[in-house]
């Protein structure tokens, strides 16, 4: 299942600070279509918290996380 | 259902001038703007400098000049509320934050303008420190007062005062 997770749209965070990755991620949610899916990629390790907070605030998914080295990679999917 | 379809709204009292208390105000209110709220911004005494267009000076009579030069000028020259020591803390923040990419709060404003966050200056406080629409940023379009807020409030989810 985690294996077909395919991006629709990648976001590069990296060197971004609170409260700019989830910002950036909201506003870009609604340029994949419903059921599409963003892979966000964040070194902010407060973003570990807050993208899946703002996900559940705004009624979205967060479907995996992962570490990549230093960064934290996000697969949001829109759900509205 | 009917209540998840009505839009969540913030309402927030900004009522200091200090960077890092700015830097609260603007933090959250461009994260509940990205989260979906309706966010409400109200600038009463100190706060009103957050909005003073860069390079103007407020005041006529000598207390209104007074306080003006107090305020020392735009949103980018706000001291933090520690540490001030005459600029220097304002020069050592900028550097320190600048180094880990932190946002300015020139930037952090103009995101949440970006953000659909809505700014109002207290017409109270205006006359009072003598300060005029036209020294507002162009974005501020209302100058209101307590009614206002009270309205935004009641709907709210939460409400802050910084």
């Amino acid at each position: 299942m985690a294996d077909e997770l395919k991006p629709d749209l990648e976001l590069d965070l990296k060197g971004l600070l609170c409260p700019l990755p989830m910002v950036r991620v909201s506003q870009n949610i609604t340029k994949v279509a419903v059921g599409g899916i963003i892979k966000a990629t964040a070194s902010d390790p407060g973003s570990m918290a807050d993208i899946p907070s703002w996900a559940r605030t705004t009624g979205n998914e967060v479907v995996k996380t992962e570490r990549d080295g230093k960064n934290f990679v996000f697969y949001v999917k829109r759900l509205k | 259902m009917a209540e998840e379809e009505k839009k969540k709204k913030v309402s927030m009292v900004v009522f200091s001038g200090d960077m890092d208390k700015l830097y609260a105000a603007f933090i959250i209110a461009t994260g509940s703007a990205a989260a979906g709220f309706d966010v409400t911004m109200f600038f009463t005494f100190w706060g009103l400098k957050a909005l003073q267009k860069k390079g103007v000076s407020t005041g006529h009579s000598l207390f209104g000049r007074m306080i003006g030069w107090v305020n020392g000028g735009d949103i980018s020259k706000a001291n933090p509320s520690r540490y001030g020591f005459l600029g220097m803390g304002r020069w050592m923040f900028h550097k320190m934050m600048k180094n880990k990419n932190v946002s300015t709060l020139p930037e952090l404003r103009q995101l949440a303008v970006d953000l659909g966050v809505k700014m109002y200056p207290c017409q109270m406080t205006m006359d009072v420190m003598e300060y005029e629409r036209e020294k507002f940023i162009p974005e501020i379009t209302d100058c209101v007062g307590v009614g206002f807020f009270i309205e935004q409030a009641s709907q709210s989810a939460f409400t802050m005062f910084i």
